[in-house]
């Protein structure tokens, strides 16, 4: 099977198991070797009093659901009971929801880089950039190009007072507003992702269109 | 100590040679006493512009490098007793001079100076950063052209890091049939993108090709527009309140260009 290569490595320690758990790897094959080793292999160690784990991903960011499965596998051995998950990842999560406020021009040859989502007040002038994690607010001029989602997050938006972007990008997804949308400017819109087709519509539209959209932390 | 003012722009042809040599010689006009420094090492022209192309005996990079002493370089100019020049190397490149070098030049230059006036080479890099390394202050020129003002907006933002407080704007060539027709970039659009102080709008003049041709300033001539243009700015620099000159451009236009001014 997967033996070749290890993706998981359980340590001992005297507060209980640290299982380490490859980030290179898919979730699935992490997910399949976890429960093979606690099966097939690990089974002697792993059976007898309660023991404490603590699970460290490495730079993998999970999903609650696959933190659930997690859980689960090992779980399902009676004997061991999760204490933590940690991710390297954490802190840049926690930047994720974080809504950043900036002043300032970002002009042409200039990119302003985000790790959570940003309010910038002030303008992007052509040959500029703006680029989030999260969602972008532009509080004035977007003239230049903006991409929110930078990680893939589709559900991410970019809104603008006054939007005349050379290039919006939202996830994986490029658009040129004049030639796609047949007008060059607008004001108070947003951008977002509709079926991965980029699409604009007024900002009092977007308690609708993202009803979800996340509540920020730190404001 | 005089101040030293850069003239920068990052695209090249927009007009910072001829906006250096009509600054300095208005200047001179006003009873200033200026030097101007041509950084534009290989492609020297303020000389040919100023019409001193033939008195210049050292350079700049004859100071640099110490084969002359400083005012041994200095060129007096023909009109004007307390207007001076200090030319570009012609046979060299721009590495042939550092940063610190023309530092130390513009310094001394001060000292003995109202105003320093600094013509800079086009482009971003190493004769960009000879020329601003000694300025105390900036004018950024463009021409109403998207590139051009995109150039600028990037010198802009590289004056912010090489510590030069709130650069001013010189539009240069503005053709006001262009404007009324609408197929030129508004000047309020353009003050808009740049955000920064607009000191001075220019129109295209013909009679600045002719004078440059002549080794005259244009600003010599009191009838031509671009030389009223010209000496406003320099009545500005030194802190004026003069307001714009009327171009039969598209209305409102002017009503906004005052405002931007903070003279409407
Ligand atoms: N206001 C103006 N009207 C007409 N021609 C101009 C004007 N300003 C500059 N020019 C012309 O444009 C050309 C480029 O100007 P120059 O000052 O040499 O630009 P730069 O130093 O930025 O390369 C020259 O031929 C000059 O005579
Ligand atoms: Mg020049």
């Amino acid at each position: 099977m997967m033996a070749a290569k290890h993706h998981v490595t359980i340590k001992g320690n005297k507060e209980g198991l640290i299982f380490l758990l490859d980030d290179s790897c898919t979730f699935e094959t992490l997910l399949q070797e976890l429960r093979y080793k606690l099966e097939k292999t690990h089974q002697k160690i792993l059976t007898g009093p309660i023991v404490h784990v603590f699970v460290k991903l490495g730079n993998r960011s999970v999903s609650e659901s696959e933190k659930q499965s997690l859980i689960a596998a090992i779980k399902s051995k009676g004997n061991l009971i999760v204490q933590r998950i940690e991710s390297d990842d954490d802190d840049a999560d926690q930047a994720h929801d974080h809504l950043f406020i900036h002043k300032g021009i970002v002009r042409s040859g200039q990119t302003f880089e985000c790790a959570g989502s940003v309010l910038y007040v002030g303008d992007i002038n052509p040959g500029g950039s703006i680029v989030a994690r999260g969602d972008i607010f532009i509080m004035g001029s977007l003239r230049g190009l903006a991409h929110a989602g930078s990680d893939g997050e589709e559900s991410a938006v970019i809104a603008a007072s006054h939007m005349r972007p050379t290039q919006l990008r939202i996830a994986g997804i490029i658009s040129r507003p004049p030639d796609e949308w047949g007008f060059d400017e607008t004001h108070m819109d947003f951008a977002y992702l509709n079926e991965g087709k980029m699409e604009i519509n007024k900002l009092n539209q977007l308690h609708k269109i993202r009803p979800d959209i996340r509540e920020y932390k730190g404001v | 100590m005089g101040e030293a003012i850069v003239i920068t722009s990052g695209k090249g042809g927009v007009g910072k040679t001829t906006t250096s040599a009509n600054i300095g010689t208005a200047l001179a006009l006003l009873g200033k006493k200026v030097i101007m420094v041509d950084t534009d090492i290989g492609l020297r022209n303020l000389d040919v512009v100023m019409g001193l192309e033939n008195r210049i005996i050292y350079d700049l990079v004859d100071v640099a490098e110490g084969r002359c002493r400083l005012p041994q370089a200095l060129v007096k100019d023909k009109r004007f007793d307390e207007l001076y020049m200090l030319p570009a190397a012609q046979t060299k490149d721009k590495h042939s001079v550092t940063p610190d070098q023309v530092k130390e030049i513009v310094t001394q230059l001060k000292r003995e100076s109202d105003y320093v006036i600094i013509d800079c080479p086009a482009g971003i890099e190493q004769g960009f950063k000879n020329a601003v390394s000694g300025a105390d202050r900036a004018i950024v020129v463009t021409t109403p052209e998207n590139a051009a003002v995109r150039d600028a907006d990037r010198i802009i933002g590289l004056l912010e890091g090489e510590n030069i407080k709130s650069p001013k704007l010189v539009i240069n060539r503005i053709r006001a049939n262009m404007l009324k027709s609408g197929d030129m970039l508004d000047i309020d659009e353009i003050c808009q993108v740049l955000a920064i102080d607009l000191i001075g709008i220019v129109p295209d003049d013909e009679y600045v090709i002719k004078a440059a041709n002549k080794g005259e300033p244009t600003v010599v001539n009191p009838n031509s527009k671009a030389s009223i243009a010209y000496r406003n700015i320099a009545r500005r620099i030194l802190g004026d309140s003069v307001p714009l000159m009327p171009l039969e451009g598209k209305e409102g236009v002017m009503a906004k260009v005052k405002k931007l001014f903070g003279l409407g």
